[in-house]
């Protein structure tokens, strides 16, 4: 088969067996999400207003949390070093994981997200325009999140270390997606905001790899 | 490549370093005492803002450092990644805090400008957002730069995360032309010539001078004492190596 | 000393811009100070290796 896809289909495997990765990120932007109506109160309005928002943080601090273990585990067992000793770029090795972390937990988030917006009182028109939002961002989230996983291999306490570094870079991606959600809210068109986005992670696809290839050969040496 | 390895002998840097140190003093001490009797004293105050435009001697040439000091560490982490040179390292590593204090207080003297000309500490637009992400990176850089037991790890690992943070470089100095904010333009660095007055325009000069000379004091300070603490580790490292043989 | 009271006013910006001056001096002082005392630190301990040696 295919190396790529053979890295790819590994490694959705690994995360949907082992339950924890895809589970454990979809329960996790489910609680976080459903401490809002909790803590600023259920008025309906107010959720409807912050929730394409409260939606977006979530997904970002959700699709974070197997970010760790995206290089951790084969870099302990010494797998990442067959890896890069293939006979295919690192870069593309690279991208394969990136791709299997997106389906295992960008997308789900992404399907999951128009649930969370009933709970938030979001209006339904709006779902299409959130879960468009939600693919196009969240590819560049898991590109983005590559950088950050490679660089902390090695380091003492790298989970908060990976969340000091990777969510200042995140922020882009946050302001457009919540700003495509608001426009469609508003019933303006939000083209603009997904197109950017959309650039974003053609922009992510062309550097992302090259960079997390440079951050993971740096922890082989 | 020839100039560069001649700087990669710590011990030809040091006598640089001693050499130039005393003048960086000078310079950063007299500029910021000039600027500061101009800005304090000889300018006028602005038209429309008032005293309140002399906190702008400081904000600005503390913006500019944080941006310098950013670039900077950009660079020194390129020429430690691809020429694997000694020197760059130790350079990247004594830049970071003190672009952190730079972009600190560029924060710091905006949220104190802005109270008073837009009734606010903090807007969330473009510049302000951009600004507050900088110091992130300074502190990631740092923090990632200390996470390792082996320094030279820590030196590649946030090298690599200051070049992918460089991208926040232009986001900085445009983001008050691409997007509307509260945060006005810039009105020295730009093209058709500085809009600004010449009274103004000198003490910020003047203390821009200052910092940057203040910077190439620290750093200076701040390579010496990685050299050090480098020789430091290496005779640790021999005698444990004598000691277990 | 009315012209005194009147230039640490600041027009009535005063606390903004002397508090602004102020830290600025206060973080660049600190800053200059933890380095100078980083490098005497790592000198004195350098020179007491070599002196073993």
């Amino acid at each position: 088969m295919n190396p790529f896809l053979a890295i790819v289909r590994r490694d959705v495997r690994l995360a949907f067996r082992q339950g924890t990765d895809t589970l454990m990120t979809l329960a996790f932007f489910v609680i976080a999400v459903v401490l809002f109506p909790l803590g600023v109160g259920p008025e309906p309005n107010v959720l409807a207003r912050i929730g394409g928002g409260v939606v977006w943080v979530a997904a970002l601090l959700a699709s974070m949390l197997a970010l760790e273990r995206l290089f951790q585990t084969d870099y302990e067992d010494g797998g990442l070093e067959l890896l890069a000793l293939a006979p295919m770029p690192l870069q593309i090795v690279v991208l394969a994981k990136v791709l299997a972390h997106w389906l295992a937990t960008g997308l789900p988030l992404a399907v999951a997200a128009p649930v969370l917006g009933l709970l938030m009182n979001t209006p339904p028109d709006v779902f299409p325009v959130l879960v468009a939002a939600l693919l196009l961002g969240t590819p560049t989230l898991s590109l983005i999140g590559a950088i950050g996983a490679g660089l902390i291999l090695g380091a003492r306490r790298g989970g908060v270390l990976l969340a000091l570094l990777v969510l200042p870079l995140f922020i882009p991606v946050l302001v457009f997606g919540v700003s495509a959600v608001e426009m469609a809210a508003q019933g303006l068109s939000p083209k603009a905001s997904l197109l950017i986005l959309g650039a974003m992670a053609l922009a992510a696809l062309a550097l992302g790899p090259w960079a997390a290839a440079a951050a993971v050969r740096q922890a082989l040496e | 490549m020839k100039r560069l390895d001649w700087f990669a002998n710590p011990a030809r840097f040091l006598r640089l370093a001693r050499a130039v140190q005393p003048w960086a003093t000078g310079i950063a001490l007299t500029a910021a005492a000039a600027g500061l009797y101009l800005g304090l004293f000889a300018s006028p105050p602005d038209y429309q803002q008032g005293e309140s435009v002399r906190i702008m001697y400081v904000h600005v040439p503390a913006a500019w450092m944080a941006l310098f000091c950013y670039t900077a560490l950009a660079v020194a982490s390129a020429v430690a990644l691809i020429w694997k040179h000694p020197l760059a390292d130790l350079a990247a590593r004594a830049t970071a805090p003190v672009g952190a204090a730079f972009t600190f207080l560029a924060l710091l003297t905006g949220s104190l400008w802005g109270k008073p000309m837009w009734g606010t500490w903090w807007v969330w637009d473009a510049r302000l957002t951009s600004v507050l992400v900088l110091l992130f990176l300074y502190l990631g850089y740092i923090a990632l730069n200390g996470a390792f037991d082996d320094p030279a790890r820590g030196a590649k690992a946030s090298a690599v995360l200051a070049l992918v943070g460089f991208v926040n470089v232009p986001i900085v100095k445009f983001s008050v032309d691409w997007w509307n904010t509260l945060h006005q333009p810039a009105s020295v660095l730009r093209a058709g010539g500085p809009a600004i007055h010449e009274s103004m325009f000198a003490p910020l000069l003047l203390m821009a001078l200052a910092f940057k000379a203040y910077f190439v004091w620290v750093l200076l300070i701040r390579i010496r004492a990685e050299i050090a603490a480098g020789k430091i580790r290496a005779a640790r490292l021999r005698a444990s190596g004598d000691a277990a043989p | 000393m009315s012209d005194l009271a009147g230039f640490f006013a600041m027009g009535g910006y005063g606390a903004f811009v002397w508090l602004s001056y102020g830290v600025t001096l206060m973080i660049l002082v600190l800053v200059w100070a933890a380095s100078v005392r980083r490098l005497k630190r790592n000198e004195r301990a350098l020179a007491e290796m070599e002196a073993r040696r």
